[in-house]
């Protein structure tokens, strides 16, 4: 079975030149503006009975047609499917990137590193915006210049998060893949682990750790996201047939600017879980205090602590890491590579942690910062604490990782054209095909998408399809019938004849029709 | 997409200016040119350390 899997990133937002802004406007500036100009949603705006362009003033930009004028009010405004299939929209106060559905850790991690794209073009369009004078929001200013930051923390108490998905068996036992995880995810962070400046939620004590959200952490199983956060999330919303699968929304990660940190993020989690739904047994790794190992693995930088087991071992996180990999097994070349790579960032962590300087996220900030340390510069310093902020600024121009990439001194496994391309196409092996592709070719017609319905105009009236199926809809699958359909009457009727009908109709006499399509 | 036979590569194919010592899935890259690399850092680096940090608030998210 394939393990589908994918990513949410809440990203950090500022308006430097104005501090006083509300987060959650400018989040909506963002979403909006990127929405208007790159995808159909406009038509959907005017399609709504209480249509937020009313009072629609045409702005004509050289680059656009119109620019529409919308209250930020509106429901589902600031909420958006991309061509890639994934969606935009504001969380909280933070704009976040929900990645498409996709089959392996590699595609999860290039369409992770997407959203960075979709986000710095969300930001040039709000930048052009404010240079035309132009505000894409009714009442409000045009919002000014913005920095985004793929991190997790504002190192005043706030988190924010960056959420790994994986599609399992409904009949795997929830408690026996709770437990199993829980050690892992306590000693994952020494590779996965994006580094902060700070020891504390608040950043109470000057210091570098090896999380961003290890902190942040106070039990071990919880409902909760935003408060009382629990190392294994309990959420039970699977987006998909809720007979045959539920969702693992794994919250206590760190967003990466790394590729390789994302892909084994991504890739030792999907083994794992894999290796317990093969009853894989990871009983004997049981800690006796997940919650204050985590914190305590995170602080320290030489990866000598002792997590103490229910069985009365002491193991370092290496030790404990290393069992996970020696019992997991790969079933396809992903698996064989993050394996590999496993192994190899392992064994240079063991000998020095700044060996993986240009592998890790962690140790290429820790050695930045240590440069500086070595240099005499105080841990208190501000400038350390903004090198921690601006290594995760998503503007190539100001990002301290991608400096770090152009230096050749950090590793990448993706080119910038095969991201490029995965912020404009949907990965071709899940039902994410369907929602990206015909976001595209008919965007115009497409009244509200989600995981798992599409709502799209025709000529009758709206048509609504259920994709409760990931591994459906896939390139293969419909590919051809939505690059060869004319129009949306054509593509309801094509889908229709391969068992793909819509399971509900709104007719322009709003007549509304349950699985009754309409007699040909 | 699938990317077991993508090779490990700097920069993603882009700018490697005069880094010789660099080659891809070798390690011992940050004990030469440091000195370089931090004044290069600095030149990036935002301007007024204090309040650019100081002035980064968020709400909490998820």
């Amino acid at each position: 079975m394939t393990r589908f899997m994918g990513t949410e990133t809440e990203y950090g937002i500022a308006t430097p030149s104005d501090p006083g802004i509300s987060p959650i406007l400018t989040s909506t500036h963002v979403v909006v503006a990127y929405a208007a100009m790159n995808t159909g949603a406009r038509s959907r705006w005017d399609y709504e009975e209480e249509s937020p362009l009313r009072d629609t003033r045409g702005f004509d930009l050289r680059r656009y047609h119109t620019v529409p004028v919308v209250d930020p009010d509106a429901v589902g405004i600031a909420n958006v499917v991309t061509t890639n299939g994934a969606r935009f929209y504001v969380d909280h106060a933070h704009p976040e990137y929900s990645s498409p559905e996709v089959s392996n850790a590699y595609d999860a991690m290039v369409y992770d590193a997407a959203g960075d794209v979709i986000m710095r073009k969300a930001v040039a369009d709000v930048q052009e915006l404010y240079e035309q004078g132009v505000s894409i929001l009714k009442n409000h200013e045009p919002c000014p210049p913005l920095k985004i930051y793929k991190n997790n923390v504002d190192g005043k108490g706030a988190s924010y998060g960056a959420h790994e998905n994986y599609q399992y068996s409904r009949r795997t036992d929830f408690d026996v893949l709770t437990q199993a995880l829980i050690p892992f995810f306590v000693t994952r962070n020494v590779i996965i682990g994006a580094g902060r400046l700070g020891i504390g939620e608040a950043g109470e004590q000057d210091g570098f750790q090896i999380s961003q959200r290890a902190d942040y952490f106070h039990q071990e199983i919880s409902l909760e996201t935003t408060l009382n956060r629990g190392i294994v999330n309990t959420r039970d919303e699977p987006h998909a047939n809720a007979v045959h699968f539920r969702r693992l929304h794994t919250i206590v990660g760190d967003a990466n600017m790394s590729q390789t940190s994302n892909f084994l993020k991504l890739g030792m989690t999907k083994l794992v879980i894999d290796a317990i739904e093969n009853d894989v047994d990871f009983s004997d790794l049981r800690l006796v205090d997940p919650v204050a190992e985590i914190k305590r693995v995170s602080h320290d930088l030489t990866l000598t602590h002792r997590l103490a087991l229910r069985d009365g071992r002491e193991l370092t996180a290496l030790e404990i890491l290393a069992e996970y990999r020696s019992r997991v097994t790969a079933v396809d070349d992903v698996d064989e590579r993050v394996i590999a790579l496993w192994g190899e960032v392992m064994e240079l962590l063991a000998d020095d942690p700044l060996k993986t300087s240009h592998l890790l996220d962690w140790t290429a900030k820790w050695s930045l910062i240590k440069g500086y340390l070595d240099r005499g510069v105080d841990i208190s310093d501000p400038k350390l604490k903004l090198i921690d902020l601006q290594y995760s600024d998503i503007d190539p121009a100001k990002s301290l990782y991608h400096a770090l990439v152009r230096k050749g001194r950090m590793v990448t496994l993706a080119t910038e054209e095969e991201i490029a391309e995965a912020a404009q196409t949907p990965p071709a092996d899940s039902r994410a095909w369907f929602r990206g592709a015909v976001s595209a070719r008919f965007p115009d017609d497409v009244i509200a998408a989600s995981w798992q319905t599409m709502i799209l105009r025709f000529s009758g009236g709206t048509a609504r399809f259920q994709t409760n199926e990931v591994d459906k809809l896939t390139r293969d699958h419909v590919g051809e019938i939505i690059n060869s359909a004319a129009d949306t009457d054509e593509l309801v009727e094509k889908l229709t004849a391969v068992d793909f009908a819509p399971d509900h109709y709104v007719t322009h006499h709003n007549k509304t029709h349950v699985n009754k399509p309409h007699q040909h | 997409m699938t990317g077991p036979q993508s090779q490990i590569s700097a920069g993603g194919g882009s700018d490697n200016s005069g880094d010789d010592a660099f080659e891809a899935g070798q390690a011992q890259l940050n004990t030469t040119g440091t000195d370089d690399l931090l004044d290069e850092i600095d030149g990036l680096l935002e301007t007024n350390a204090a309040e650019f940090v100081r002035s980064y608030v968020q709400k909490g998210g998820q």
